[in-house]
């Protein structure tokens, strides 16, 4: 069993590597916009709370905008996630197929 | 006398709420027929469909804070309150990125199962199992509150203990007939309920008493010099109590505040007042980012929650479940606040009134104003359906905690450390006790609790998960260099210090609470029989960014639990399992590569 592919520390490095490098990149999106908002308020507050169809600036981003920005991410993330798996379990069947 | 008292109980909100009950009793019922054996209890035969699922966790999630907490809280403090809406959605977010896959992919039943497996490590799993019941504990109460709350609106002369009796008998006779896959539909339905009794009420009264932004548009920005525009709306007068537009609307309001305006008021000459005015925003910047840690690490590290990702029947599902989860609470978390916005303008008697009486109650008031405007009935009807859904919100999350902490005493107390030997049937006896005896002792807490606020008593749970689970698990599954005395000091001592920081905060506010209610003779007499709580509170006058670190530990103990995990680990480096790599390829590789089977099979190889 220790010539399988599978059960190298390579394959495993990998695959936690290429994992977490996708789990971040759609986090630093998210933790951005978490981060920035309340900066955005404390920085520029006049800003923030021009109106907007009734609403203040900030109001509509948190209070409605927020949700589907998150959608987008998850979205995105699943898609690109269920590719990553398909791929790794089809590179590591050939790999010990060979 | 009997007359007279059900004449003051509203026909219609009595026969949502009693439907509500029925269809919950009923379909407890009638799923208890098709759940058979100990799978089916625990984690309802793992397969589960991803929009049974999502719709289940949903349900499960939509507390009665999320329900009427929400809404009263934007009321009473303004811009503020959205972050917990917000960060209650998003910390489903950081589940999915990092928890969710690993974890379904590990396949145990509960966390303790995790535990174990991930360390190899019975001791582990009793500290975990003894974690899950505390953590839930804490999680019930409000949920507690929030039944004894509405009941007694419902029934202006019940006694507060018996809604919480009441319900929660209602409750652990569903659990205990079904088990997981029982309550799954019965979660599944109560979202649906949910959502319907948020949307709907608050369409048809927007329509008649003016949009959400025309209500908005009626508080005036710091920034605005004109008069604020209420052409499209009615508003009345805010009384005292009530913050003034400019703070209400604005972000670092009266939520952040608090302990640095009382400081304020304390201090003694003109000069210090400006001294530490200058800190006021500074130290709201600072609430603001240790709340938002605190709800969104807490998601992650939830026990009822993370249970129901095992019912996935694949780790593709799970990730699609909590995909839908996402969009369905989002939908949802978009409405409260309109009802604390509209509130504002229409029923802003409500900042006079404290406790069940004030502004929690704005979802249940706010449709009764139809009445007024020559819908009587329809007001009514809306009313009704209002408290069905606090009803489904207060009854669905309690079912939830209450599986999983059943599960935990039954699949972990009896089955592994009481009884290993015990077989399938036994063990399914030993889950219904177990709820019974959980239920029993939830009720008893609950009682206790009337005195408390539901939405501080949730944040309470929340920063305790965020400082304990879900460095736990984050770590677990990313870095294989943790061993098990690094997991568990960072978890207890991250978990515990977050709980002695938040219940100094709470002995003090308690106390504060009682002593405004006597008279001012008194007062002096009350506070040298709590001078551990007077010694506290003069405490937090002086020192308000203690008072605000303490309130909301999350910013440090987060980190401080993490660093715990970090130092520990590498002190202990050589207890690291020796199969580590394995564990590992289970926690990441595609379920595709069948190394589960493997694992499962070199396992039973060992001797396990």
């Amino acid at each position: 069993m220790s010539s399988d592919p599978i059960h190298t520390d390579g394959f495993l490095a990998r695959l936690m590597r290429d994992q977490l490098k996708l789990s971040i990149t759609c986090a630093l999106f998210f933790v951005t916009a978490l981060i920035a908002l309340p900066l955005l308020n404390y920085f520029q507050p006049e800003w923030m709370a021009q109106r907007v169809a009734g609403f203040t600036l900030t109001w509509l981003i948190l209070g409605v905008l927020f949700f589907p920005f998150v959608w987008i991410i998850s979205f995105c993330f699943i898609k690109k996630s269920i590719a990553l798996e398909n791929a790794e379990a089809a590179a590591a069947k050939d790999s010990q197929n060979k | 006398m009997i007359l007279a008292e059900v004449s003051q109980v509203d026909p219609w909100i009595a026969i949502c709420s009693l439907i509500t009950v029925a269809i919950t009793v009923a379909m407890g019922f009638w799923s208890a027929g098709k759940s058979k054996n100990a799978g089916d209890f625990f984690v309802a035969g793992r397969s589960v469909s991803v929009g049974w699922n999502a719709s289940a966790i949903s349900g499960e999630y939509l507390s009665a804070a999320s329900f009427m907490g929400v809404a009263g809280m934007v009321m009473a403090t303004g811009y503020d309150a959205l972050w917990y809406p917000v960060c209650y959605a998003c910390g489903y977010l950081f589940l999915l990125l990092f928890i969710a896959g690993p974890l379904r992919r590990f396949g145990a039943y509960t966390i303790p199962d995790f535990a174990e497996g991930r360390y190899d490590s019975p001791v582990f799993r009793k500290i975990a199992v003894c974690f899950v019941l505390f953590i839930g504990f804490f999680y019930t109460m409000p949920q507690m509150k929030g039944a004894g709350t509405t009941l007694s609106y419902i029934f202006p002369d019940l006694p507060y203990w018996v809604g919480v009796a009441v319900v929660g008998a209602v409750i652990t006779l569903n659990v205990s007939l079904g088990g997981m896959k029982g309550i799954t539909l019965v979660q599944a339905f109560q979202y649906w309920l949910k959502v319907f009794a948020i949307t709907l009420p608050i369409f048809i009264l927007a329509s008649v008493v003016g949009h959400y932004e025309h209500h908005l548009d009626a508080n005036k920005t710091a920034f605005e010099t004109t008069a604020p525009n209420t052409s499209q709306i009615e508003r009345k007068v805010l009384p005292a109590k009530a913050p003034k537009d400019e703070q209400w609307i604005a972000p670092f309001g009266k939520l952040t505040t608090k302990a640095v305006d009382a400081s304020i008021a304390a201090a003694p000459t003109p000069e210090a007042k400006a001294t530490i005015e200058a800190n006021k925003k500074p130290y709201s910047l600072l609430y603001t980012y240790s709340l938002i840690i605190a709800l969104v690490c807490g998601t992650a590290g939830l026990p009822h929650i993370l249970v129901r990702f095992y019912t996935n029947p694949d780790g593709v599902a799970a990730k699609r479940t909590t995909m839908w989860v996402m969009i369905l609470i989002g939908v949802f978390y978009v409405f409260p606040p309109v009802y604390g916005v509209i509130g504002r303008s229409l029923t802003p008697e409500l900042y006079d009134a404290v406790g069940a009486k004030g502004t929690d109650k704005v979802v249940l008031e706010l449709p009764t104003l139809l009445a007024g405007k020559n819908y009587p009935l329809l007001g009514s009807i809306l009313s009704g359906i209002t408290c069905a859904g606090a009803f489904a919100a207060f009854m669905s999350t309690f079912s939830g905690l209450l599986v999983s902490m059943t599960s935990a005493l039954a699949h972990d107390v009896y089955g592994r450390m009481l009884k290993p030997d015990s077989t399938p049937e036994q063990r399914l006896t030993a889950f219904k006790w177990a709820a019974v005896i959980i239920g029993a002792v939830a009720i008893g807490l609950g009682t206790q609790v009337e005195a408390l606020e539901i939405n501080f008593m949730v944040g309470q749970a929340f920063a305790i998960a965020a400082a304990s689970y879900f460095p736990l698990l984050f770590m677990s599954v990313w870095w294989r260099g943790m061993t098990m005395k690094g997991a568990a000091t960072g978890m207890l001592v991250g978990g515990l210090s977050a709980l002695v920081a938040i219940s100094l905060t709470s002995i003090s506010d308690v106390a504060n609470a009682a002593a405004k209610k006597l008279p001012e003779a008194e007062r002096a007499a009350y506070w040298a029989d709590h001078w551990i709580s007077k010694c506290i509170a003069d405490y937090w006058v002086v020192h308000p960014l203690a008072r605000i670190l303490c309130e909301q530990p999350a910013i440090w103990a987060v980190p401080l639990s993490i660093t715990l995990m970090i130092v520990v680990s590498k002190l202990t480096a050589r207890q690291i399992p020796g199969d580590i790599r394995m564990k590992m390829l289970v926690l990441h590789a595609p379920e595709a590569l069948g190394l589960k089977q493997e694992y499962i099979k070199e396992q039973e190889g060992l001797g396990h």
